[in-house]
């Protein structure tokens, strides 16, 4: 189970919105096996690129204004914020390397 | 190097890997980084694994046969095979963080993935309301109406699943009648949210951010028409995931690797192959389970031929 920071509705604007850094949020699920898949491989790509980009995760289920807002309609999502907007979205499990090669602009 | 390393984790897999760990060859299992367990992880009951006559979650049960695989021995790893070369009487296999591993025997076991439509916008709407997993995304549906493109237990299961959250499941077949099991059939006839499209096939998906509705073909008159919606569930069956294999292992004209007779040997001396990956026809996670002991037995009878020299080397690892 991933161990990245969590975030909620009521904190989505301070953590996310009004980072200085790259965040991207990961929507999930309990419920979401791909999800489950996917948390350990986030975890270990912010512990080596925590310098360059912030992790953080939001669970639909107890948060569905931010869900709502950004149409999530299929989890696991990855969307990456900057400066408050959305710069980059990924959608669904993969591998690492995938993930890692869909984030080369901000930890390559 | 090992004497039998199992690429794959779903019953094949994990079923091959309880037997060949009880035979005390300590095999070493590539289960996948992100679809370790394969696809009963997104199953929700599962009512036709004998033992489990109250029905058994997808992934409950594939978490219990990963722990029974490590509990003779097994060694799991949470990785992808990215290449093989498995034509010497040493296969090697790497993954996807470069590492190589070496054995005498490989058993093949990576099932198959979902068949997508082969329509234009589709994987741009994928994760727009184009989705291929109703457990995971059907939450999202809730009051919505939604349709399911398939005819077999899987598309049955799914439609009844999205009914818990859907106001309306389309159910949309090329044909006018389900290959699903009856009992499956009945169901999906007996709920009122579901409704049955017979005779279409999925001609357009529309919508430019988001999903907005498929335009329809009947099959039999030619006549299309648009059919709005706001999600779009594909379960129209898969293919088997051979795409590491290519010209190394023969191949059957279905697509599934060619093994001998009732076994599981592939043409090359200790490949072998079971589950889905080697069955067009019944797919069934009893059926996968029972050819990984096939695979499990055959390898077993390939590596104690071996010469014990040969063998000795792989006990060193």
């Amino acid at each position: 189970m991933s161990t990245a920071p969590a975030v909620t509705d009521a904190t989505f604007a301070a953590q996310v919105l009004a980072s200085s850094k790259p965040v991207l949020v990961d929507f999930w699920a309990e419920w979401c096996g791909p999800c489950r898949a996917v948390g350990p491989i986030l975890d270990q790509i912010l512990l080596e690129n925590g310098d360059k980009i912030d992790i953080v995760k939001l669970n639909v289920d107890e948060n569905p204004q931010t869900a709502a807002l950004y149409q999530i309609t299929s989890i696991p999502a990855m969307k990456v914020f900057q400066n408050g907007e959305v710069v980059k979205t990924i959608i669904g499990a993969k591998p690492k390397p995938a993930i890692e090669a869909d984030l080369a602009a901000f930890i390559g | 190097m090992r004497q039998v390393i199992i690429i794959g984790s779903g019953p094949a897999g994990y079923t091959a890997a309880i037997y060949a760990a009880r035979a005390n060859f300590k095999p070493l299992l590539i289960a996948s980084s992100v679809e370790a367990g394969g696809e009963l992880m997104n199953t929700t009951d599962v009512e036709n694994f004998p033992g489990f006559p109250e029905g058994i979650m997808g992934p409950d049960l594939m978490i219990k046969m990963q722990e029974q695989a490590e509990k003779f021995g097994a060694e799991i790893l949470l990785d992808d095979v990215t290449s093989l070369d498995l034509s010497g009487e040493v296969k090697k296999i790497t993954i996807g963080n470069g590492d190589t591993f070496e054995a005498l025997a490989v058993i093949f076991a990576t099932g198959s993935a979902y068949r997508k439509l082969g329509l234009p916008n589709e994987d741009r709407l994928s994760g727009h309301g184009v989705s291929w997993c109703a457990t995971c995304d059907g939450f999202f549906f809730r009051q919505k109406t939604v349709a399911i493109v398939g005819g077999g237990d899987s598309a049955m299961e799914e439609a009844n699943f999205l009914t818990r959250f859907a106001d309306k499941v389309y159910v949309v077949h090329r044909k006018d009648s389900l290959r699903a099991s009856k009992i499956m059939q009945d169901r999906a006839f007996a709920n009122p949210k579901i409704e049955f499209v017979w005779n279409s096939a999925v001609d357009a998906l529309l919508g430019d951010d988001a999903l907005t509705g498929i335009t329809i073909e009947d099959t039999v008159t030619g006549v299309k028409r648009d059919l709005p919606l706001d999600g779009l569930f594909i379960a129209i069956g898969n293919d088997p995931r051979t795409h590491l294999i290519h010209g190394q292992l023969d191949l059957t004209p279905e697509g599934t690797i060619a093994v001998k007779g009732r076994s599981s040997k592939t043409n090359l001396s200790g490949v072998f192959a079971a589950g889905d990956v080697i069955d067009p026809t019944y797919r069934q996670a009893v059926t996968a389970a029972g050819s990984g002991t096939v695979a499990a037995l055959d390898a077993e009878h390939f590596l104690s031929a071996l010469p014990v020299a040969v063998l000795a080397q792989a006990e060193i690892q």
